[in-house]
């Protein structure tokens, strides 16, 4: 068996211990014990990874395995990674595991809640290891569903209204996207040996350009609406407030880069030649998703609907790179989703813990947090640091490399969108620093916080380990760029050859 | 006459042997023995279903070309002996209460001989045949739904079943009469040979899928559904619901393929205009409804349109399809009939608002819905998501985008209602909710052989494969 069929297996088992879990504390052993083991896994399957690459396995993909699965319709259970799905699988294993700790004191129904967040779990694994587009898709769904109870049941706020909009837009989106792995199917190959394998698909080349226009846009809005792509980013901000903690962080750091890396992945590599014609409109959206959202959350006043939208902005400038298809910018789209990924749900981490003691989340209630728990505070500063793109944390490289690379492109068109992407950097300042001095500094608004207490080692766990990856990316950049540009140059190039002289 | 080739009909022979057994049973033996009956009835069932899966030899033509036993047939009669087990399982409790206790005879007896009915109708290689199958498997279930007889509601559903099945029986007739008229002969491969596209033919055509519209309840032919659904006794609706609608959806396949194939052209622009009504409406009126038993009416209109879309394609990918289709909403929706009948029957209580807070009362039976609910809003790794996706396989790989862009379209609407279940079982709170069930050993085992079905039936892909190798022998 592939080393790879274990991240299924595992959340798989975990459910099964769940299942037969009876009281909270054992519940805890098996989340903490599974979630553990899987960032072990990733670990070490980042370093098997590397150790292939540096042996000299130039092939695409790795740890490659295949089994029949329906045979009349050609499905297969395919699985393999690249560097960039090791990178994602690293992400998750990472943010699931801080997930864990973070709703260490779940209530009510922890079971339930452990069940729904594992299985949402086993999806993004599964999602980032298919090469096959039948279970890639199938995982796909399976990461959203657990989202309508995590938010339901759990969630504050508007949270029927929250979990229903989100499932049902997102679902929306894989209705687009059943369609187009449908259509990519049936157009895979010129000689009839029809498939579903992305490389067979890939190596064919074969679906012809008036499909593309059609099967291009339905799989780039589908994956893209999970992307909070806009128009179609409306789920989001709701979403994101209404969630539990854990919930927002997994679905901010992991759940939303399922859309980017769809994008790249299954609609542009496979369509390069749409890609190429039809992408000035995805930039233009993608564009005013960048600067929408930052303006969004310069007005907020709730903490998760600031990041909810700040999330919008960044995701935006994934898709926003991914569009620029050359490999520079491309591999910042992949920095950017690792370095939101992390930021993300450390920020949404630091909101449950803050929410959890002082039960509001509005700003304007809030002040002088920094002197009642410091190290919350402190970590919440080098967040906000992160997101606005600090040199020595994760933001800086991916923002830098993305503007490097959109800046490459010299006509008018690219350039003024770079510039007005660009200008979400200095909008991204103004939402942080205006939290960070609203909450953190000043006097104390409410003399009831007083009393608070700090993080307790739980959450200090939960939140060190986001912080070690966000300061890692930043300060030894080149090990994960490298990892991302071999994977990343195979895409681009691909597109990059169907460009008009 | 050669009354041997009788012996050659196996499945509706061996469920006629059943029958009579049955009935003797039931009339002759002494009456401590009575409560045996229902276990008798479901082990001779299944005995018959291994018959009919192992025992049957395929491959023949009887009555001079009037009657087929295929591989094809074979396994859409373990799909409907599948499901008439189910129900039968889930049935036991719902036969304990008084005022039925004394007929449970009579309850097995029908249901079998209008199972016997929809045999003969899929077997079929004659519309004369066809005709006298239908009717068979129409009259018992009137009776069927009348069964409650103390019941108002009963009553007034049964004579709207008996005037609309009355009704949609004429129009097949008047069709197939056209039918005869225009081609000269009633068996399938005559017609097919000579068929000439005439306007006469047409009309019997259209005429004949309005017949098969009623009985699959298919939009504008439905209106009878919710209130005949909602006025039969749970168990008789879970029958109705997904015991005939099987039968007929694979009958007309059967004669749409086979027979009016030189007219595909004509039909298939029929049934993309009823698939995409059906569809629609059924979803539309199903956000509305409170009472479960219209919900789940509605919802297998919606349902049977999905159904529809493997008739579209034509092949053997959609012919496989759609018995796949079957089998798995036969397991969702007796799982989701279960639940709703054991809560009425235990609490009286039939709104969707009254299963607020069910999660807190009755965990296993929230969950059980729940599961129902995801897997025929179609999501994965529920089996309702496999049965969709390879429908829509089917429909794509013939190139109906449109169609099948407007169906996912509509996934979204009806998953909204089923979603709107879970959320009255899981997210809402009641002060006043159902006080916990405690449910008999045969309502647990429906729900667990229905459970282990929606989630294995997916995920076994050798169920699939297999169906696929029979029915691709039939293209």
């Amino acid at each position: 068996m592939s080393i790879l069929s274990l991240f299924v297996l595992i959340p798989v088992l975990m459910l099964g211990g769940l299942f037969l879990s009876r009281n909270i504390s054992q519940v805890r052993t098996v989340a903490t014990i599974g979630s553990a083991l899987q960032l072990i896994l990733a670990i070490v399957l980042s370093v098997l990874f590397c150790m292939e690459r540096n042996a000299g396995n130039t092939a695409e993909m790795l740890f490659m395995a295949d089994h029949l699965w329906f045979a009349p319709l050609n499905i297969h259970y395919a699985v393999g990674v690249d560097g960039v799905s090791v990178l994602m699988i690293l992400l998750s294993a990472i943010i699931v595991f801080a997930g864990v700790f973070a709703s260490w004191k779940m209530d009510p129904l922890p079971k339930e809640f452990f069940i729904w967040l594992i299985l949402l779990s086993t999806g993004v694994f599964g999602f980032f290891i298919s090469i096959d587009l039948f279970t890639m898709f199938l995982f796909y769904e399976v990461a959203l569903i657990p989202m309508y109870l995590l938010i339901g049941i759990w969630g504050s706020g508007h949270k029927f209204y929250s979990a229903m909009k989100l499932t049902l837009m997102l679902m929306g989106g894989s209705a687009l996207l059943m369609l187009g792995i449908l259509g990519i199917y049936f157009n895979s190959s010129a000689d009839g040996e029809l498939t579903m394998n992305i490389l067979k698909i890939a190596e064919n080349n074969a679906i012809p350009i008036e499909m593309q226009y059609l099967l291009f846009p339905l799989t780039f809005v589908g994956f893209g609406v999970l992307g909070a792509m806009f128009p179609f980013h409306t789920w989001s901000p709701d979403g994101h407030a209404s969630a539990p903690t854990a919930v927002s962080m997994l679905h901010a750091g992991v759940l939303m880069k399922l859309g980017g890396y769809g994008c790249f992945r299954v609609a542009m590599y496979l369509m390069p030649q749409a890609t190429v014609e039809l992408s000035w409109i995805f930039l233009i959206l993608t564009g005013i998703s960048v600067v929408y959202g930052a303006f969004s959350a310069c007005v907020q006043t709730d903490l998760k609907y600031i990041n909810a939208y700040s999330s919008v902005s960044h995701c935006g400038l994934v898709l926003f790179a991914l569009l620029m298809w050359n490999t520079t910018a491309m591999t910042g789209a992949v920095m950017q989703m690792l370095s939101h990924g992390l930021m993300t749900a450390l920020f949404f981490a630091l909101i449950g813990m803050i929410y959890g003691r002082t039960h509001t989340r509005d700003i304007r209630e809030m002040g002088g947090l920094m002197k009642i728990m410091p190290f919350l505070a402190a970590c919440y500063v080098i967040a906000g640091l992160a997101s606005l793109g600090l040199p020595g944390l994760s933001g800086f490289v991916a923002e830098m490399t993305i503007f490097v690379g959109a800046f490459q492109w010299t006509d008018v068109f690219d350039r003024v969108f770079t510039i007005i992407a660009c200008t979400s950097i200095v909008i991204t300042a103004v939402y942080i620093l205006r939290v960070v001095g609203k909450i953190l500094y000043g006097p104390v608004q409410d003399k009831h916080h007083e009393t608070l207490t700090d993080a307790v080692w739980y959450e200090r766990l939960s939140t060190i380990t986001l912080i070690v990856a966000i300061a890692g990316i930043g300060l030894l950049p080149f090990w994960v760029s490298d990892l991302i540009r071999d994977s990343m140059s195979v895409i681009s190039d691909r597109i990059l050859q169907f460009l008009p002289l | 006459m050669n009354y041997s080739e009788f012996l050659g009909m196996g499945a509706e022979l061996s469920l006629v042997v059943l029958i009579i057994l049955l009935f003797l049973y039931d009339t002759f033996a002494p009456s401590k023995c009575g409560k045996y009956l229902p276990a008798t009835a479901i082990i001779l069932l299944t005995l018959q279903t291994l018959f009919i899966c192992f025992g049957e030899n395929t491959g023949k033509m009887l009555f001079g070309g009037m009657y087929i036993s295929v591989g094809m047939t074979v396994v859409a009669k373990v799909v409907l002996n599948i499901g008439t087990i189910l129900v039968f399982i889930q049935s036991v409790p719902w036969l304990k209460e008084d005022d039925v206790k004394i007929r449970r005879g009579e309850y097995y007896i029908l249901s079998l001989i209008t199972l016997l009915g929809m045999y003969i109708m899929m077997s079929s290689q004659n519309f004369l045949l066809f005709f006298l199958g239908l009717e068979t498997a129409s009259l018992p279930m009137t009776v069927l739904v009348a069964f409650e007889k103390y019941r108002k509601n009963s009553y007034e559903a049964a004579t709207k079943y008996l005037f609309y099945a009355i009704f949609s029986s004429a129009l097949m007739l008047l069709g197939l009469s056209y039918i005869y008229g225009a081609g000269g002969t009633l068996y399938y491969d005559m017609l097919c040979l000579t068929m000439q596209i005439s306007p006469m033919m047409i009309v019997g055509l259209v005429l004949f899928i309005a017949g098969m519209g009623f009985k699959l309840s298919l939009v504008p032919f439905h209106l009878w559904t919710a209130d005949v659904y909602q006025g039969a006794p749970t168990t008789v609706t879970a029958y109705l619901s997904v015991i005939s609608k099987g039968a007929a959806a694979f009958a007309l396949m059967v004669a749409l393929v086979t027979v009016f194939y030189p007219l595909q052209e004509i039909w298939s622009w029929t049934l993309y205009a009823i698939i995409i009504l059906t569809i629609t409406i059924g979803n539309l009126f199903a956000i509305r409804q409170q009472n479960i038993k219209r919900f789940l009416a509605f919802s297998s209109i919606s349902q049977a349109g999905y159904i529809m879309l493997g008739i579209m394609s034509a092949n053997a990918y959609g012919a496989t399809s759609l018995l796949y289709y079957i089998l798995i909403y036969i397991f969702s929706n007796i799982a989701a009939f279960t639940v709703a009948g054991v809560i009425e029957r235990k609490s009286g209580k039939l709104c969707i608002d009254d299963y607020n807070g069910l999660y807190k009362t009755n965990p296993k039976l929230s969950v059980v819905m729940m599961l129902a609910m995801f897997s025929l809003g179609g999501i994965p790794p529920f089996a309702g998501f496999f049965s969709k996706f390879f429908i829509f396989y089917a429909a794509v790989g013939e190139g109906y985008y449109v169609l099948v862009l407007i169906a996912l379209l509509n996934t979204i609407i009806s998953l909204y209602y089923y979603l709107l279940v879970v959320k009255a079982m899981f997210l809402k709170d009641n002060d006043n909710p159902i006080a916990p069930i405690r449910s008999d050993n045969y309502t647990r085992t429906a729900l667990v052989l229905t459970v282990a079905g929606v989630i294995l039936i997916g995920l076994v892909s050798a169920i699939y494969d297999s169906i696929f190798d029979v029915v691709s022998l039939a293209f």
